[in-house]
């Protein structure tokens, strides 16, 4: 219980997958100039993340570890990854349909996303157990939500300043994250 | 001759994927920590590049056109696996700084983005050679940006010590590290100068009537204007942009009906 917990913390605060990894960056840009998107995108991604280093986690241990075949990671994770949000897609459509209106716009956007197969991959370099994959997958994707939502809220402010001619645009938004990074360098004493 | 010599200016210069186009932003920021890093990952990158461009090139006829993204995929990532065997074999000091961004290359917007614009419709050596030309780019750029990152948080270059470092016990004056520019930070406020000047060189281009290429990747329109999500999806990036801008519109509304009332209240 303990060792889950600390994987709670270290995933979605001390190594913040935006802002020390830099995965899934291009939403945590391209997303995130209204809150309520931000919101939304968070929510997506959380629930990928989540679903996504499940299976991926079961691929690996019942099929591609035993077979000796874990070279074929990459390959595999990315096809599943893909296949997987078509179907959760396909899914939330016919069967929760008020789910895939507040989610199902930011679906496509996460298909291809580093977020998703760094966490798949992550998961399998650290050596976790599958319990302990799904922590890690939906502690990261609750990291990428604070830190999205934070940088809308930012933003909003943003809009009413006067930024610098070249600057406006994705410039002063980086400026932002990386004034946001250092705020967060200040958890990574927390755990070893 | 002459295409391949068009082909490697262009992706060097003309539309060089991270100054001007913008791409792969996930590995520029990651790995830049030093230039060797770079150097590292830029090879790494067009090896993968250049050589998913000629097999993609080859197979564009036999290919259909619906399942051409998982095609592509397959492509890449098994010349990504190949690359990550080599590099952890013959440098695997590389292999560990680089980690877990070698495999990552598969979702590198610069290569998915190649074999959809170019090389799915030109035939294999004009591809082979914009690969090559758009990697070796990418391979500068990284580098460039290593390097500055390097000097300024290190006082080194390619890990030799350039810069005398101050040494207080002694008094000896010197270099005092920026170590920030190192860490994750640095790499935002680096990449945030690299936008603003190429703002500034955009429009003193379009002032002289030859605009550069516009920018494709994440800066440019979030995910939306990564090529790729609107090939995924079968919608159009313009549609893409639109379902989700129109989402916040509700909530605006709403908003500002609120705000309207307590206008009229005071």
């Amino acid at each position: 219980m303990k060792e889950l917990l600390i994987i709670l913390v270290a995933s979605s605060i001390v190594n913040n997958v935006v802002l020390s990894q830099f995965l899934g960056l291009c939403p945590f840009l391209g997303v995130s100039k209204r809150v309520e998107t931000a919101a939304g995108m968070g929510g997506a991604v959380i629930f990928v993340i989540t679903i996504a280093s499940f299976v991926t986690s079961l691929i690996y241990k019942f099929i591609l570890d035993p077979l000796g075949l874990s070279y074929l990671q990459t390959i595999a994770f990315i096809l599943v990854i893909a296949a997987l949000v078509q179907f959760v897609e396909m899914f939330l459509k016919k069967s929760v349909p008020a789910l895939y209106r507040s989610l199902g716009v930011f679906l496509p956007l996460i298909t291809t996303n580093c977020a998703v197969l760094g966490v798949a991959l992550n998961n399998v370099s650290y050596g976790y157990s599958i319990l302990q994959s799904v922590v890690n997958g939906f502690a990261t994707a609750v990291g990428f939500t604070i830190a999205i939502v934070i940088m809308a809220g930012i933003r909003e402010k943003i809009e009413f300043n006067d930024v610098p001619e070249p600057f406006k645009g994705s410039a002063i938004v980086l400026v932002t994250s990386g004034l946001m990074a250092i705020a967060f360098f200040g958890f990574s004493g927390v755990i070893k | 001759m002459n295409s391949i010599k068009e082909r490697m200016i262009n992706g060097l210069f003309k539309e060089n994927p991270t100054f001007i186009l913008m791409l792969g932003m996930c590995p520029t920021l990651a790995v830049t920590t030093s230039a060797i890093n770079g150097i590292g990952m830029g090879l790494s990158t067009t090896v993968v590049l250049s050589l998913s461009n000629l097999l993609i090139s080859l197979l564009r006829n036999v290919i259909p056109d619906r399942v051409r993204m998982p095609a592509f995929i397959v492509v890449v990532a098994s010349f990504v696996t190949m690359v990550q065997f080599l590099v952890q074999g013959f440098v695997p000091s590389l292999y560990a700084s680089l980690g877990i961004y070698i495999p990552l290359i598969v979702v590198n917007c610069i290569i998915l983005g190649r074999a959809e614009s170019y090389a799915s419709k030109n035939p294999p050596i004009p591809s082979l050679f914009d690969g090559i030309g758009m990697g070796l780019g990418f391979t500068m750029s990284i580098t460039i940006i290593g390097l500055v990152r390097e000097i300024l948080g290190a006082g080194q270059a390619f890990g030799v010590q350039i810069l005398p470092l101050a040494d207080a016990a002694t008094g000896k004056p010197g270099f005092t590290p920026i170590t920030i520019f190192v860490l994750a930070p640095g790499a935002f406020f680096v990449l945030s100068l690299l936008v603003a000047v190429m703002n500034v060189v955009r429009k003193k281009a379009e002032e002289k009537g030859k605009p550069l290429p516009p920018a494709q990747g994440c800066l440019a329109d979030g995910c939306v204007g990564c090529g790729f999500a609107a090939s995924c999806t079968g919608k159009s990036t313009a549609e893409l942009s639109q379902l989700i801008e129109s989402k916040p519109a509700a909530a605006k509304k709403s908003a500002e009906s609120v705000s309207d009332k307590k206008e009229g209240e005071e």
